[in-house]
């Protein structure tokens, strides 16, 4: 069997390693002692599972050519972290980034830390460990250096991968000095010496290329759909059409007799909640993918529909709205909502509706397995090697430690990615054929039809306002299936994960607040998808805000500030938030200085005010989410025929300081692009418990024509390191489609309270 | 048996004529490069050359590529519009996941072979078959335009 050669994104596998110390000399990853392990404490990395390392021997290695090998143990799903996770190692090391590789982690916590790439987390929970893992093994050279010349320690500096000797200036390189540093001992936390972050040559700079880049331009880049292998096995599965339904009887036989076709295995359904499990059905294993989906078409199975099968998007629709209006479970309340309501010169209220969505990573799921003497691996992009690892191994009855989960750049997350049914599909059918190399791939029908979708939901809101329009009284309902019904099938409440998405934790002066979450059932797989409910509470806020404001016949901007009030800190606990991102409510609390800031910041660089033809418009909102600030200012031009485009988007983002502010505007460009997509075009919906999507024809996302001309980036200068990160990745995403709704009323008068747009606004 | 030239190398193929190109390339001669992301010719992900015209390799038959020239993202590059492409993707930064941008370069060296000054609204409408789910258009754009821009053909 041909060992997996061609997957460029080598993991470290303790093993691996171990052979590469033998071979090569790599010697700073010579052990691994349990220092470099954080306290169990409550707040960011700190609160997640296995928390983080900052060890040096863990994450850097030193070859005697100076190549020094830095591991990410975070995945790569576009968010660049393959670039600025080591970027920080070698900016604090004094490594040359032109010597530095990369290697991507496997899945293994104890030795790395927490690994689930989700939350926006993985800079704002990792920058302080990886600067504190390039220190230490810049001291272990400095240190190294001064044993070799016999001089102390104080005088002698690191500097661009070497070392040099202040009094007499002479120099060693890394690569000489890696064999006497791998010995040294990994200095106490607390002797470190963080350089001045007005040193950093890398951080926060923005001028390194990509680390995958030129591998991605010229289609060396390995995604877990590329995996191969001698003898391997390719699979596609034939799955119940209804979430919870399974095969009632199937027939083998035409589907075998397609040439190509070796086996066709039943992959059994698993009983609810549907956690991280494989919906069961039927495998088709083949020589090539392609016979492999002729098989599955030529396959006779007969479908227990089961409990889900009468699950119908237009009815759930409705049956949201009903519980809507009605009251439900107070999830915070201050003041008397009913009585200033009662009192107040005049009333409003709307509803918005944002259907299920599809991740639909351009990537569908793929994963591949094989299992050698006992040894189970699997290759594929997963946002949670961890968790892969430890499901795998629940699935097939083994330890973890018998399981190797080798992460492949992702194509494409966005939420999906962190639920591994998909690699259990391959662990299981890899299982059936003896432990053969079998890859599973989806089809985009597959991956549409079987997604964790994001939540559908109602928001239903209320406001007493004053004579002067400004509001004193504010109810919001809040009515979606939430993501822990794929963990218990009961659950019917929006969690505080979800609540403390934009719908409890809104920091408006208003003396009178009432935020209810009545109960909604579930009747599909309800998972994370970018920026996660922050999409359907945002959209519902800054929409109504804006409602608010042209009722009181006042500018949108001005009254979304006034809403908003003075700058101040508020803490989270006060809105209701117990949960608030997994920070720390001190040194994370809601700012609303900054939240106005980026508001006031984005107007001014879209011209906010400025006259326009008629049909153009300017929308703005502005949203907190994963501990960030972010406002966008939308344009957009709706012809006499109704057709919508949107030349120009600009975005002000507040994350505090950044490592690669290039990757923040590249994540608040794709975050504009999504958050369109959302809402002009996409939507699943369900008719007889099925998806009636299948594809990119159906399930429409944006393409190049619809793109804005121009989206501009505002980064808020964040240059003192000291002050906390936020997240990047997902905050982006919701303020786009309330500005967005906001711009067409500005150019149209026409309110959107329905996403997606499609052919709303046609004449 | 049906033979295919590839990048300029000649390939024997034991398979269905109606096999699909993409297929062929990834699991039967190992051409990963090539990526599948729809099977419908709906998201460009597959894109490759077929004579020099961009064709979605996931709906054409092998049959149908028999005796044809056959160019991947891995045989780009040998091509000054393809290098200067593949040059100026990696210089605007355009990737995120970077799982759609072997087509979407494929698409954009067939535009700037046809059309080598572009206008936006060309670049729109030969790149509108090509998804790019993280929404990397707009550095699509500047890329294609830099690297007319460097083949010569400034607008």
């Amino acid at each position: 069997m041909k060992a997996p050669g061609d997957l460029i994104l080598t993991n470290v596998s303790r093993r691996r390693f171990l052979q590469g110390v033998s071979l090569t000399g790599l010697v700073l990853a010579v052990g691994y002692p349990s220092l470099g392990r954080a306290e169990d404490k409550k707040y960011g990395a700190d609160g997640m599972p296995n928390g983080w390392v900052d060890n040096p021997l863990a994450f850097v290695s030193i070859a005697p050519d100076g190549t020094v090998t830095i591991v990410c143990h975070r995945s790569e799903m576009g968010q660049g972290i393959r670039t600025g996770m080591p970027m920080i190692v070698a900016d604090e090391m004094e490594a040359d980034w032109k010597r530095v590789k990369i290697e991507q982690a496997p899945g293994d916590e104890k030795k790395f830390g927490n690994q689930d790439t989700d939350g926006s987390r993985s800079t704002r929970h990792f920058f302080e460990p990886m600067r504190r893992c390039g220190a230490a093994a810049r001291m272990m050279l400095e240190a190294a250096a001064a044993d070799r010349w016999k001089v102390p320690v104080s005088e002698v500096e690191a500097k661009n991968h070497e070392v040099i000797h202040k009094p007499s200036g002479r120099k060693l390189g890394y690569g000489a000095l890696a064999q006497a540093a791998a010995s040294q001992p990994v200095p106490a936390r607390d002797t470190l010496r963080l350089k001045d972050p007005k040193q950093f040559r890398y951080i926060g700079k923005g001028q390194l290329k990509l680390v995958d880049g030129r591998d991605i331009a010229t289609g060396k880049a390995k995604y877990g759909i590329d995996t191969r292998f001698d003898g391997m096995l390719y699979a596609v599965v034939a799955r119940p059409p209804v979430y919870g339904g399974k095969v009632a009887s199937f027939d083998p036989a035409e589907a075998l007799k397609v040439p190509g076709v070796e086996r066709v295995i039943q992959i059994e359904a698993s009983p609810a909640p549907p956690m991280f499990n494989p919906v069961g059905g039927v495998a088709v294993l083949a020589r090539n993918t392609y016979a492999a989906i002729q098989g599955r078409r030529a396959l006779k199975i007969t479908w227990d529909d089961g409990p889900n099968a009468s699950y119908d998007s237009k009815t759930y629709k409705t049956s949201l709205e009903e519980s809507a209006r009605k009251p439900g479970k107070v999830v915070r309340n201050e003041g008397d909502f009913d009585a200033a309501v009662a009192k107040a010169a005049k009333r409003h209220q709307a509803e918005y509706y944002v259907p299920h969505l599809a991740h639909a990573t351009m990537e569908p799921m793929s994963a591949t397995a094989r299992i050698v003497n006992g040894k189970v691996e699997v290759w594929g992009g997963f946002q949670s090697p961890q968790g892969t690892r430890d499901n795998v191994a629940k699935r097939l009855g083994v330890s973890p430690d018998d399981v190797t989960v080798h992460v492949t750049l992702l194509g494409g997350g966005f939420g999906r990615r962190s639920k591994p049914d998909f690699a259990l599909e391959a662990a299981s059918l890899s299982k059936a054929v003896d432990g053969k190399p079998v890859k599973v791939t989806w089809t985009r029908e597959d991956d549409l039809h079987n997604s964790y979708y994001h939540t559908v939901s109602v928001e239903h809101l209320e406001a007493g306002v004053d004579a002067q329009g400004k509001p004193v009284a504010w109810l919001h309902r809040s009515v979606a299936p939430t993501i822990i019904s794929t963990f218990n099938a009961e659950a019917k409440n929006e969690a505080p994960f979800e609540l403390g998405m934009g719908v409890i934790n809104v920091p408006f002066a208003i003396p009178n607040i009432r935020i209810e979450n009545p109960e909604a059932a579930a009747h599909t797989r309800i998972g994370w998808f970018r920026s996660v409910s922050n999409i359907p509470h945002g959209f519902a806020v800054q929409s109504f805000i804006a409602e608010l404001a042209a009722a009181a016949g006042r500018d949108p901007k001005d009254y979304l500030l006034e809403v908003i009030g003075p700058p101040r800190q508020v803490s989270p606990e006060m809105l209701g938030d117990t949960w608030n991102h997994g920070e720390s409510p001190e040194r994370y609390p809601v700012d609303t200085g900054r939240l106005r800031g980026v508001i006031e910041k984005v107007a001014r660089e879209s011209g906010w005010g400025r006259k326009l033809p008629k049909g153009q418009g300017l929308g703005i909102a502005g949203h907190y989410s994963f501990v960030s600030y972010i406002a966008a200012a939308v344009e957009v031009a709706v012809d006499d025929k109704g057709t919508l485009t949107v030349p120009r988007v600009d975005m002000a983002v507040d994350c505090g300081p950044t490592v690669n502010p290039d990757r923040v505007r590249s994540q608040m460009e794709g975050a504009c692009i999504m958050g369109l997509s959302l809402a002009t075009l996409s939507e699943i919906s369900f008719k007889s418990g099925r998806v009636e999507q299948d594809n990119f024809n159906a399930y429409e996302v944006l393409r190049m024509p619809a793109a804005p001309r121009l989206i501009r980036v505002h980064i808020i200068p964040g240059n003192d390191y000291s002050k906390p990160m936020g997240g990047v990745g997902e905050p982006g995403v919701p303020p786009i489609a309330p500005a967005l709704c906001n711009a067409i009323f500005a150019a149209t008068g026409k309110r959107i309270r329905t996403l997606p747009i499609r052919d709303q606004l046609k004449a | 048996m049906i033979r295919l030239e590839i990048n300029g190398k000649g390939q024997n193929v034991d398979l269905p004529g109606e096999t699909p190109l993409l297929w062929t390339l990834r699991d039967e001669l190992g051409l990963t490069g090539t990526k599948f992301g729809c099977g419908m010719a709906l998201c460009g992900a597959c894109t490759v050359h077929l004579d020099g015209q961009a064709v979605r390799s996931c709906i054409t038959p092998i049959s149908a590529a028999a005796n044809k020239k056959v160019v991947t993202i891995e045989g780009l590059g040998t091509d000054a519009v393809g290098k200067a492409l593949q040059a100026a993707w990696v210089d605007v930064g355009v990737p995120q996941c970077g799982y759609c941008q072997a087509g979407q370069i494929m698409s954009a060296a067939a535009l700037l072979r046809r059309t080598p000054k572009p206008t936006d609204a060309q670049i729109d409408e030969a790149m509108g078959g090509n998804i790019c789910r993280c929404g990397t258009y707009t550095r699509i754009r500047t890329a294609v335009k830099q690297a007319a821009a460097k083949q010569g053909g400034t607008q």
